[in-house]
């Protein structure tokens, strides 16, 4: 598909480094899908969808600041959605997020829990200001809460608070990668999803910039088990836009 | 039923992985060929790394494909380790390579380790590189002797389409020792975004791949098999089994699959068993649709 025209309709400031942007144009979403998005003129990036209309981004580098410059009634180039999204079990399901991970994961637990599936999020951030989507994810379960520098909730890392993974049906994981592999470590594998970040051209799977040894991140993933995971270069190391290998 | 032999090299089937596609890590490599493929091109690969265009590099046109990806690589000095794994896929690995000269053309391919080199001089949106090189038959004669000096590997030229006379340049290739030719590279193409009148891609234009360039690539595959000696390997828009029989009947010994594996990874074995049901069907060997349209 060619890029869909998408007029910005609302901005929300989130966190000091993080804004949502909604958008005139649904999408149908299965959680953990993302869209790539053209910022014209400046760069295409792969971006969760934090809500059926929006996506929910942290100013990182020269195409989130280009995307932060731009306001309501302004437009973007949309493709997608892509990649597979969280396969949603029923049960018990305990959410893991860290920073702007929270962004695929907030629209996971409502529809989980709109199917009657019992949600624990666990929340990390660096700080109190930065915790996103803690409203949301209050609204459909427990949350606990950790920060970088203790300013509010568990002072340390999100993945502290997690001393009862075997209580859970499944676990969802979005964060910073060295935190997944962390969960990845103190979980079952095979009942674990874990949503990756890669360097996306294509995003339709075809041009393997994003492969994890073979996986594609933009068409077998994003979200992968993490058996699948145990067996890769997973939080060791990943490629940079030449395709050379970088330690994470 | 399938098997043939190519350049020298053994091949379970006469269906390739094509340059760009899976290409960059030996993990992806490995994965296409444990699909089926009779063997598999990496990326294209040049003397320093190089990032590529900014994105979007790639887009789907109608029923095609636009992209410029920039020839993205992370150098041969960092690759053959991505080549030694992609062997452990038990078929042929055939390093693609770009260079803005003969010298580092011989530079790399005398480097590298392949089971053989496709040269590109034919990828239609890098400065200096690839078509701008390729529209020369004095340059491309020179850059395919200069690799031929510089391994015992066959060599394989990749043609560009977005010539006046694609056999000119087959013929320059064949006079530099070329052990075959391979056509088509992507079409040259652009797409512009109505709403704001940005050209969609980063690069503003790039090359079309997909079925709506098939047409095209079977017409290049035919004259190149009447005007050369060496086996042409064809690529260009094929998604189906019919579509590389209908390579093979232009005169296409052996074909590539690239856009299409997008959707379908096992697509080399897919086509390989509808081939062998057709060819067994008509009770036809792959001798006998090599270059059938030639002799009807």
């Amino acid at each position: 598909m060619k890029p869909v025209n998408a007029v910005i309709t609302k901005v929300v400031e989130e966190t000091p480094t993080i804004r949502t942007f909604f958008f005139d144009t649904s999408f149908e979403l299965i959680p953990g899908q993302f869209v790539m998005v053209w910022i014209r003129g400046v760069d295409e990036v792969p971006m969760a969808l934090s809500y059926e209309n929006a996506i929910t981004v942290q100013k990182v580098g020269p195409a989130t600041s280009a995307l932060f410059d731009l306001d309501e009634c302004d437009s973007v180039g949309i493709r997608g959605p892509f990649g597979n999204g969280f396969d949603i079990k029923k049960g018990r399901m305990l959410l893991v997020s860290g920073g702007v991970g929270a962004a695929p994961l907030a629209p996971l637990a409502e529809k989980a829990s709109a199917a009657g599936a019992k949600i624990t999020t666990l929340l990390g951030a660096k700080t109190k200001d930065e915790l996103l989507f803690r409203k949301r994810v209050e609204a459909v379960g427990d949350v606990r809460v950790a920060t970088d520098d203790g300013s509010e909730g568990k002072h340390g890392y999100v993945t502290q608070l997690i001393d009862d993974a075997k209580n859970y049906d499944q676990i969802y994981c979005c964060g910073p990668e060295p935190m997944m592999k962390k969960v990845l470590d103190k979980v079952t594998p095979e009942k674990a999803q874990f949503s990756l970040h890669r360097y996306i051209k294509c995003g339709i799977g075809i041009c393997g910039a994003c492969c994890v040894d073979g996986l594609r991140v933009c068409k077998d993933g994003p979200v992968f088990s993490g058996d699948v995971l145990n067996r890769t270069e997973f939080g060791v190391y990943r490629r940079n836009e030449c395709g050379e290998k970088v330690k994470i | 039923m399938l098997t043939l032999t190519l350049t020298g090299l053994k091949l379970k089937n006469p269906l390739i992985l094509a340059a760009g596609i899976m290409g960059t890590t030996g993990g992806s490599l490995k994965r296409a060929a444990k699909g089926g493929a009779g063997a598999v091109v990496t990326k294209s690969i040049g003397i320093e790394p190089k990032s590529g265009h900014s994105n979007p590099s790639m887009v789907e046109v109608d029923c095609s494909y636009l992209n410029a990806m920039g020839l993205p690589n992370p150098s041969y000095k960092n690759f053959q380790k991505e080549i030694d794994l992609a062997r452990e896929g038990g078929v042929p690995v055939i390093a693609s390579i770009f260079g803005a000269s003969a010298d580092e053309f011989s530079e790399i391919a005398g480097s590298l380790r392949a089971d053989a080199f496709e040269l590109n001089v034919s990828c239609p949106h890098a400065c200096g590189y690839g078509a701008q090189v390729g529209s020369d038959p004095a340059l491309v004669e020179e850059i395919t002797k200069s690799v031929k000096n510089a391994t015992s590997a066959p060599v394989w030229v990749k043609l560009t389409p977005n010539v006046t006379d694609i056999k000119s340049i087959g013929l320059a290739a064949q006079r530099g020792g070329a052990d075959a030719v391979v056509a088509i590279n992507t079409v040259r193409a652009m797409a512009i975004d109505i709403e704001s009148g940005y050209p969609i891609l980063g690069n503003k234009f790039g090359g079309l791949s997909g079925c709506a360039i098939k047409p095209v690539a079977i017409k290049c595959v035919y004259d190149l098999y009447e005007a050369l000696e060496i086996p042409v390997i064809g690529v260009g828009g094929i998604s189906d089994w019919k579509d590389a029989v209908e390579f093979m009947m232009a005169g296409a010994r052996a074909v590539q699959i690239g856009s299409a594996v997008g959707n379908n990874l096992n697509i080399f074995s897919d086509i390989s068993s509808c081939m062998e049901a057709f060819l067994e069907e008509k009770e036809w060997a792959l001798d006998d649709i090599y270059g059938m349209a030639h002799k009807i």
